[in-house]
């Protein structure tokens, strides 16, 4: 077949790109790097594009191609292929059109470091590590782009390593992520030894037999396909960073801001709700894992919207607002509307890499300034980042008109109002759908009123910057770009600065993704979630024959429509009122530091929770185990004696002191002659 | 191609040899030209070593599950000089092979005095454990495997670090202990059983009681090496103070052959004591698992830190062994080799800075990722391999073996898995620790100013092991291929001993 070539080019290129810019990065030269790199995503893209195309057209069918043998024992089959089908073809978009135009956009972001080929070697392997996660056809490929992205995530994040807090967040991301896959793994193993194969192929027709099964583990029975559904879901919560497992991914924002736009916003962070809904066969068939999924995707939707209302780090606010969004996904797929979780997945994708590389510009154009208070009337200077920040803050606050029929509105609206929509639907059934639905509404209140508190911090009201030329060390201190701007000596004092508009190659990304955050979702609507949407899945996404919370969205009355819509304009409206109206009032509160804006300030204290349990817990069992097991317990009873012994007879040889060690070496060859003599002996007899 | 085991098991004699030779001509005055010279003889040596097992490999029929290339005489009583390979140990052979000449050439200028004793006492050690993967006669495997010991306690207590003596004296007062409890065991059973022939050996029914004894016995030995916890604390300081390339054998190989000894004597000649067992043994990989990671996480020592993470990873070993299950066995001897690559490359990344520092303390260093960038990507890589990230082969016999433990009939099997599963979790918290405090940060230590990236001869030792590391961590057929046989028979017939 002649698909094959062009498929292996989509997959590898950028594998090839990240390798030749990495090994060879300084023989290379910058520009060379830059354009290989960037060239073979271009490619990637447009191929992805030409696949999606053929599905979306309904003329290309499920196939998967097998390059290798991977890891085969027994029945453990797992193989290096490439699997395509509606829902990989989502996820094939969506990665290399978020990856390529980061690609370019980092080619005015990062001019001024001075390791661009690397930095351009890890976008495009963690690009390759993401490929080979959503064409996995089994388990053990799936693992492989799990944890690559997951690498690549901790290289990215720690790029600028001099800096001691973005080496720390480096590794708390990958830890924090090992935790989900312990989950993960052991999820694999469930499933493997419940069914006898990790394949997705072979494994989808099996599981309906096990409905009600049960599976003993760690001591106890379990209902079998909800113990492999939620082991299975650690891992999603932990690359998804849900409720619990969240904490990398503020901290995450240490990396340089394109990849916080790729990484930590439209990909990675997705794969978990891509990991669900690819499982759909298997979560239709476990209630209670369902369940699960829905209440921690509905708690960490609120939780992460909570605490994004009192953040003041431009990308931290953005972070968490994923983080709320995550959730939302989550509960769609817990509710079972798999295909308003990918819905929701790809638009915001677009609109999330939006406002993530539209803070990029604004930091870019404030001299590395991320802090908001320091920040407003910025819009007048950055009037083309002004205007798609403000695109994609309609996108993801879920602006638009509800009318049955022919709804108006921008990316968000569609996904999140279809996943609204399905929560509601599935109430019926399940007491948490109600739920889901209750926070999720209330949550868009609070995500408009955080994402509107960002536009009108950072782009209205009077400028912060400039005034106070003496603050400018203190920023300096935590300062995204601390390092590079060290290297490289910018010649801008701090103080006395006019921001300044972004290049050309940092815009384009920006008019591209605006694009896709006012248009992906009335294009799409009809065949994600609407009247297509059997054509266009062709079976990637099983739902059962019970669960009809799609079909039902059509009937729902229309409150459950305009109600998230009155919401989230209550949020723009106070978020208006503090910052706009009354300017100052908001930061008069936020000092005077009551005990619930502390308590959100300080995200509900989690890092501190987790430093004193784990970190510290880990640490004094290390000391406990090292310095009172091995050498009290073990040494001291174990070779205490003869250590004595050794002592004794040092002293009497201490003066020839190789000529102890060929002393015991003698020794050692009597006894061993002896011992066989004793043996010659004995069989003599 | 009928003595090839022989030759490839003497052939490092031939080089010692020839070493004799050159000290011999170059006389009295001549000790450091003869150094030199016999760094090439030895490299030339162990590179020949290397390609005769490669031959053998080449000829091995994967197919076959009994031993090959055997060799076959009297020696004397009942004792016969027999030996062969089967699928499993013909990968050890070569494991020891491959290593050996990286071993010499990190030894190139690191080691100032005795050089050519030194380069003996290698290639003894070489012949020796060559020796003890491919003997099958039971006496004849005990000769090679006591009498290794001798060349590596001289390895750490000549040219080892300043606590040298007390090191290998505790390497061997525990190595020494095991094995004269395997003696009395071998010597029984060859009186029982009236042959020391390994294959007719693993025939053998030996009463279980008989079992349970002659089991414990091979146990007390073949837990030191590997070493399993509570017996693990000689692993340690034996690297701490052994020279380079001493801690890359020693990790690489001779670790391995308390595994190999459990796959070779414990599970087919005592079956049922192996099944008895197996609760111990879950649990005491477990335990060695959290345990010691825990305890690597604490090190302020590189060299410890790694030894300590070595046993962390032979508990996957151990507990994939006995797990009764192809996947677990698989992982095991596919973890082994690996982990020979891995812990021998991590053990080399710290000869490379310890030669230019003489330091091993971690905080000591910082911030080298700047001034030694290709050092500092080997050294990723290698860290990335410990924490078995997948596409690198410490992934493949960490999944293979929790796999095969949680399916093993044992009910103590989830419960293993579940506990292992989260050393995944610490050995990513210790191994980005100890990258982080080497190689990140600020260069502030000022006698790291002018420090120098990997040089020409140190990317010879690391390109074949980083290919390795990778080659068998994307395309692990290459092992399974050969140990498919070998372990498809080995656990049908344990599971079958057992009627399970």
């Amino acid at each position: 077949m002649s698909v094959e070539p062009l498929l292996l080019t989509l997959v590898f290129g950028p594998l090839v790109g990240a390798t030749l810019a990495g090994l060879f990065g300084r023989r290379l030269g910058d520009l060379v790097s830059m354009s290989v790199t960037t060239g073979l995503l271009f490619l990637s893209c447009g191929l992805a594009w030409d696949v999606f195309c053929g599905f979306w057209a309904g003329h290309s069918h499920p196939v998967t191609v097998e390059i290798l043998p991977f890891i085969n024992v027994g029945d453990f089959h797992s193989a290096w292929s490439i699997r395509l089908d509606t829902l990989s073809a989502v996820m094939l978009i969506v990665v290399t059109t978020v990856s390529a135009l980061v690609h370019l956009y980092s080619w005015g972001y990062m001019a001024d470091d001075p390791s661009k080929p690397r930095f351009f070697a890890y976008l495009s392997l963690f690009t390759f590590a993401m490929l080979m996660l959503v064409t996995a056809a089994d388990f053990m490929q799936l693992f492989f782009g799990w944890e690559g992205v997951g690498l690549a995530s901790y290289l990215l994040i720690g790029f600028w390593f001099k800096k001691d807090s973005a080496s720390s967040a480096a590794i708390k991301a990958f830890v924090v992520n090992r935790v989900g896959d312990f989950g993960f793994a052991l999820g694999i193993m469930t499933v493997f030894w419940m069914f006898h194969t990790i394949r997705f192929a072979e494994l989808f027709p099996l599981i309906a037999a096990k409905q009600n099964a049960t599976w003993s583990f760690i001591g106890q029975d379990w209902s079998a396909l909800d113990l492999a559904g939620f082991l299975l879901f650690i891992g999603a919560m932990g690359k998804s960073a849900q409720f619990f497992l969240h904490t990398w991914l503020p901290d995450a924002m240490e990396g340089p801001t394109p990849v916080s736009a790729l990484i930590h916003a439209a990909t990675m962070v997705t794969a978990g709700v891509y990991m669900v809904c690819l499982l759909s066969p298997l979560y239709e068939h476990a209630p209670v894992a369902r369940s699960i999924i829905t209440v921690i995707g509905a708690i960490t939707a609120l939780f992460a919207a909570t605490v994004g209302l009192a953040q003041n780090d431009i990308k931290r606010v953005i972070a968490y607002s994923t983080c709320s969004q995550l959730g939302y996904m989550f509960f769609a797929a817990g509710v079972g509307a798999y295909q308003a979780a990918m819905f929701h997945l790809f638009t915001h994708a677009f609109f999330k890499a939006l406002l993530f590389l539209g803070a990029g510009s604004v930091i870019h154009g404030m001299h590395h300034e991320q802090d908001m208070r320091k920040m407003g009337a910025v819009g007048k200077f950055l009037p083309i980042t002004y205007a798609v920040m403000v695109i994609g803050t309609i996108a993801i606050t879920g602006l638009g008109i509800p009318i049955k029929g022919m709804e108006i509105g921008f990316a968000g609206f569609f996904s999140k109002d279809t996943i609204l929509g399905a929560a509601y639907a599935a109430g019926e059934h399940s007491p948490y759908g109600y739920f889901a639905f209750c926070i999720g509404v209330f949550a868009a209140g609070l995500t408009a009123y955080y994402s509107w508190r960002l536009i009108f911090m950072t782009f209205n009201g009077t400028a912060k910057w400039g005034e106070h030329a003496d603050h400018g060390h203190d920023a300096h201190a935590h300062d995204d770009h601390a390092h590079a701007h060290d290297d490289h000596g910018h010649d801008h004092g701090h103080g006395a600065f006019k921001p300044h508009e972004s290049p050309v190659v940092m815009l384009i990304p920006l008019f591209v993704l605006a694009a896709g955050a006012i248009a992906a979702g009335f294009v799409f609507a009809p065949s994600f979630v609407g009247e297509h949407r059997e054509a266009f899945w062709q079976g990637a996404i099983f739902t059962a024959k019970s669960n009809e919370v799609l079909e039902k969205i059509e009937s729902l009355p229309s409150w459950v429509g305009y109600l998230p819509l009155i919401v989230s304009v209550l949020g723009a409206v106070v978020a208006i009122y503090f910052y706009l109206l009354r300017e100052g009032l908001a930061k008069r509160i936020a000092d005077n530091d009551g005990p619930l804006h502390r308590f959100l300030y300080n995200k509900w204290y989690f890092d501190e929770l987790y430093q004193a349990v784990f970190v510290n817990g880990a640490k004094a069992l290390g000391d406990l185990f090292w310095k009172g097991g091995d050498q009290k317990i073990i040494d001291g009873l174990g070779p205490n004696g003869f250590a004595w012994l050794a002592g004794f007879a040092g002293r009497q040889l201490g003066r020839i002191q190789s000529g102890l060690v060929y002393h015991y070496a003698f020794v050692m060859l009597l006894g061993v002659a002896g011992l066989l003599s004793y043996a010659l002996w004995a069989f003599a007899h | 191609m009928s003595h090839i085991l022989s030759l490839t098991t003497f052939a490092p004699i031939i080089g010692v040899l020839a070493i004799l030779l050159v000290r011999l001509v170059a006389g009295r005055n001549g000790e450091e030209a003869a150094g030199r010279a016999s760094l090439w003889v030895a490299l030339a040596t162990t590179l020949a070593t290397f390609a005769l097992s490669v031959l053998m490999l080449a000829n091995f029929d994967a197919r076959a599950t009994g031993f090959q290339f055997t060799e076959d005489m009297p020696w004397f009583s009942v004792i016969h000089y027999a030996m062969g390979v089967d699928g499993i140990s013909v990968l050890f052979v070569l494991l020891t092979t491959f290593l050996m000449p990286i071993c010499i050439l990190a030894s190139w200028s690191s080691i100032k005095t005795r050089l050519v004793e030194y380069l003996i006492a290698f290639l003894v050690l070489e012949t020796l454990m060559i020796g003890v993967f491919t003997s099958l006669d039971l006496v004849l495997f005990y000769v090679f495997f006591e009498f290794g010991l001798i060349p590596m306690f001289l390895i750490i207590g000549v040219w080892g670090g300043k606590n040298r003596v007390y090191a290998a004296y505790k390497f061997f007062l525990y190595t020494l202990l095991g094995s004269v409890l395997m003696l009395a065991a071998i010597l029984a059973m060859s009186m029982i059983a009236h042959t020391t022939s390994i294959p007719a050996l693993m025939q053998f029914h030996f009463a279980p009681e008989l079992q349970i004894i002659f089991f414990l016995a091979f146990f007390a030995s073949f837990a030191v090496k590997m070493p399993m916890w509570p017996v693990h604390t000689w692993l340690p300081d034996a690297h701490v103070e052994a020279p380079t390339a001493g801690s890359v054998i020693l990790a690489g190989v001779l670790l391995k052959m308390g595994g190999y000894g459990f796959l070779r004597f414990s599970l087919p000649m005592f079956p049922q004591a192996a099944t008895y067992f197996t609760p111990m043994i879950f649990a005491l990989s477990a335990i060695a698992i959290v345990y010691t990671s825990l305890v690597a996480f604490r090190q302020t020592d590189m060299k410890k830190l790694i030894a300590y993470s070595s046993v962390a990873h032979m508990g996957f070993v151990t507990m994939g062994i006995f797990s009764g299950t192809l996947q677990g066995v698989q992982g095991a001897v596919f973890q082994m080799l690996s982990h020979g690559v891995i812990s021998g490359a991590l053990f080399l990344c710290v000869g490379v800075i310890y030669d230019r520092m003489h330091t091993r303390e971690i905080a000591f260093y910082g911030g080298l990722a700047d001034k030694m960038p290709w050092y500092a990507a080997t050294f990723l890589l290698f860290t990335m391999g410990n924490v078995g990230l997948p596409g690198t082969s410490g992934f493949v016999g960490e999944i293979l073996t929790m796999t095969g433990v949680y399916g093993s009939p044992s009910t103590a099997g989830t419960w293993t898995a579940f506990v292992s599963a989260s050393g995944v979790i610490l050995s990513a918290v210790y191994a980005l620790t100890l990258y982080k405090r080497v190689m990140y940060g600020n260069l502030t230590n000022p006698k790291l100013a002018d420090i120098l990236d990997l040089d020409t001869r140190e990317v010879a030792i690391f390109a074949p092991l980083i290919v390795s590391a990778l080659a068998l961590g994307v395309y692990p057929h290459l092992v399974f291929s050969f140990t498919d046989a070998s372990v498809a028979s080995l656990v049908t017939v344990w599971r079958s001993a057992v009627g399970g």
